[in-house]
């Protein structure tokens, strides 16, 4: 399980999109994985050939890190046998004499964890609510565990709080393999309702606990500057007059890469703040926070953002927000921003001071251009004014770079053309 | 500490609180000159004569009222009635006098009235001598009912009824007479603690009274099949130790309900739902009962054993909850 963002702890196998013994090519997507935040497709890091998928998919959150399939890379030695199957499937469903009484029956020593969960609990198979202990339920909240998940040893089927401690103990790898086994078949599919709303939950979790991470270890600072759009919106709307309409261009767009060339001026703004030291990246993967409907955000990466042509950044931003929309984004993408660049200027805000996006170590905020009055060659005169701000992590930059970062940002966005 | 019955245990408490109170006098059914229908008050009319051990007439409304009105003349009687079942007969003098009287009068008059019986089955005095109705009186508010199920208890839950400004209904159950055992040290008690008779961590035992003993020694069969059961005597049920109730099943996760009542609205109901309202998120499995049969007591020895819990019934009962 890929870590698809900094904050990321766990994730779903949602679909596999390859079949044990296809050849697969580095960055082939070969899974869908949901995250807190989205639907993701996974990039395979390697080529060769998908050996054996580990992990069906299935409800149980895993851990980041838990092996997901097996991939033989090209060179690799052709295995002598087929790989045994793995432990849990092959444990025969735990005997239950009937009048063994439970902690004698059960050692917690004594038993194999994946042993807990071969008996497929009976009373939960007509879609009636799994029989869970409320000292289970309790339990399993606290441990973040889905006791219906779960393959109850207590009467009928009941999932008790041995049965959640087990699972707990029993670690990722053993938490993953009765998914097959159990789950999908026997449990009633929760419904569209309840997978949004317990996504949304989760998402929030997600954030909530990003941005407290990042209040709580950040010193932030926070700059802002007013920028004369005049010439950017003229330009741009010249430059789109007789174009089609899926052919033209927002002025988000051209905040992005200005932002990105300003980057590359003042690199100790890009990258991340990785064991107590700034790393600064060299690529500039521009990650563009996207507002998803019924609440909650991403921010997934633009990847090279510096180099790519203004209307190559629009069809890139265009396909980011659909898919982040559709909770369908690719795991690089989520992993990759080395920054994050937050617009509200749709929503007519004057400016907005994020909260950095942990480890990266800048997130720079555009509010709305607004018709103001501003003077200019000692006259006023009405021009479209910006506020642009830079949220800075104190620990890696100082007020002086983060101005002339504003600054970078102000000249480029007055040579559009150059952009 | 002295080695003694529990019949001794209430005799000797009560000619302790004879010999130390003289507002204190025993009245009932036989219980001077024949000695007491248990032999309890063996001795006493020697030692304290025909005043303070008064044989009454074969009337418990009368006798029960007698001592009510003795009481709130400023005595302490204790009124014994030989058995639950005859109590029957003086339920209007216990819940309709004794229990309100201090509310009726706005607590100018208290009623410090000890009502002594025995209660229970066991003893093949088939379907109208072997009830347990205690669970009926701890219904009512104003009183208090006490169930000593050790010889210790016996006299220590007695000199703490005497004590009490409010009548106290002690139950007995009969076949504890000849049971044997430490007496308490003359510490005094406090009505309204239940004890921990066995520590354990697998599963709560609660139980009271004459079900304490086989509670216990199922308790020891299940050791021998690997379940720690933890022991509660209630000793007291009203008031009722819900706080010791609650913190064991917050350990154990598990209930068993031990009484010898019928189980339909029994007393077990209560402790039950005390542990729902109370602990529900502890629970790992559902609250057992194990009560008597809902049947008239027979007579037949073997039915009336089967009547009644026993150790296996609660063995079984516990195991089914895991």
């Amino acid at each position: 399980m890929p870590r698809l963002g900094a904050d990321m702890t766990a994730g779903k196998v949602v679909k596999w999109l390859k079949r044990p013994g296809e050849q697969i090519k580095r960055g082939d997507v070969i899974a869908i994985v949901e995250t807190d935040k989205a639907n993701v497709d996974v990039e395979s890091f390697v080529s060769g050939v998908l050996e054996k998928i580990l992990v069906e998919p299935g409800d149980e959150r895993l851990p980041v890190g838990t092996p997901l399939a097996l991939i033989r890379t090209e060179g690799a030695a052709e295995p002598a046998a087929r790989a045994a199957p793995v432990a849990a499937a092959a444990v025969a469903p735990a005997p239950v004499p009937p009048a063994a009484i439970a902690p004698a029956r059960v050692p917690a020593a004594a038993v194999p964890p994946a042993a807990v969960y071969a008996a497929v609990p009976s009373a939960a198979a007509a879609g009636e609510r799994a029989r869970v202990s409320p000292a289970a339920r309790k339990r399993a909240l606290e441990l973040r565990i889905d006791p219906t998940a779960l393959a109850g040893t207590g009467p009928e089927g009941r999932v008790t709080l041995a049965d959640v401690e087990r699972a707990a103990q029993a670690g990722p790898v053993a938490q993953a393999a009765p998914v097959a086994q159990v789950a999908p078949a026997a449990r009633a599919e929760p419904s569209p309702a309840d997978a949004a709303a317990a996504r949304q939950l989760r998402m929030r979790e997600a954030i909530a606990s990003s941005m407290s991470r990042s209040k709580r270890e950040i010193p932030h600072y926070y700059l802002a500057c007013t920028i004369d759009m005049g010439r950017a919106l003229a330009w741009l709307a010249e430059r789109n007059a007789g174009r089609a309409v899926t052919d033209r261009l927002i002025y988000a767009v051209l905040l992005i890469k200005a932002t990105a060339l300003a980057l590359r001026e003042v690199p100790e703004l890009n990258g991340f703040w990785i064991d107590n030291r700034a790393q600064q990246s060299v690529a500039i993967h521009a990650g563009i926070a996207i507002s998803l409907r019924g609440g909650g955000l991403v921010a997934p990466a633009l990847h090279d953002a510096d180099q790519r042509s203004l209307d190559d950044l629009m069809r890139g931003f265009q396909d980011l927000v659909k898919r982040a929309r559709a909770w369908s984004l690719k795991s690089s993408e989520m992993a990759d921003p080395t920054v994050t660049i937050t617009s509200l200027g749709e929503r007519g805000v004057e400016s907005v001071f994020g909260i950095i996006t942990p480890p990266q170590l800048a997130l720079v905020g555009f509010g709305t251009p607004l018709e103001r009055p501003w003077v200019v060659a000692g006259q006023v005169v009405p021009r479209p004014l910006l506020t642009a701000t830079l949220s800075g992590d104190h620990r890696a930059t100082d007020g002086h770079r983060g101005a002339l970062f504003l600054a970078a940002v102000d000249r480029l966005l007055q040579q559009p053309e150059e952009l | 500490m002295a080695k003694m019955t529990y019949r001794e245990a209430v005799r000797s408490a009560m000619r302790d609180a004879l010999r130390a109170d003289p507002r204190v006098f025993l009245m009932g059914e036989d219980v001077g000159k024949y000695g007491g229908a248990f032999g309890v008050s063996h001795g006493l009319l020697e030692e304290f004569g025909p005043t303070r051990i008064r044989d009454t007439p074969l009337s418990e409304s009368t006798f029960v009222g007698a001592g009510i009105g003795a009481a709130l003349g400023g005595m302490r009687p204790i009124v014994e009635v030989m058995t639950i079942n005859f109590s029957l007969l003086a339920l209007d003098q216990i819940v309709n006098n004794a229990a309100t009287l201090r509310h009726m009068s706005g607590g100018q008059f208290g009623v410090p009235l000890l009502v002594r019986m025995a209660t229970g089955g066991g003893r093949q005095l088939a379907a109208q001598h072997s009830h347990s109705l205690e669970g009926w009186y701890a219904h009512i508010p104003g009183i208090k009912v006490v169930t000593p199920a050790t010889v210790a208890d016996a006299r220590g839950l007695l000199l703490a009824a005497l004590k009490e400004p409010d009548p106290v209904l002690m139950f007995e159950h009969a076949t504890l007479y000849p049971l044997e055992g430490e007496s308490e040290d003359g510490t005094p008690m406090e009505i309204g603690r239940a004890a921990l008779r066995r520590r354990g961590k697998d599963v709560s035992l609660i139980a009271y009274g004459g079900a304490l003993g086989k509670t216990e020694r199922a308790a020891a069969q299940l050791a021998e099949l690997g379940v720690d059961a933890e022991v509660i005597d209630l000793r007291s049920l009203r008031p009722l130790d819900t706080e010791m109730i609650l913190a064991s099943v917050a350990r154990t996760h598990r209930a068993v309900i031990v009484e010898e009542a019928w189980k339909t609205g029994g007393f077990a109901a209560e402790v039950s739902a005390c542990i729902m309202e109370g602990a529900f998120d502890a629970l790992d499995a559902p609250v057992a009962r194990v009560c008597g049969a809902e049947v008239p007591m027979p007579y037949a020895q073997a039915l009336e054993q089967a009547a009644l819990p026993q150790p296996e019934t609660i063995v079984k009962a516990v195991q089914g909850l895991f």
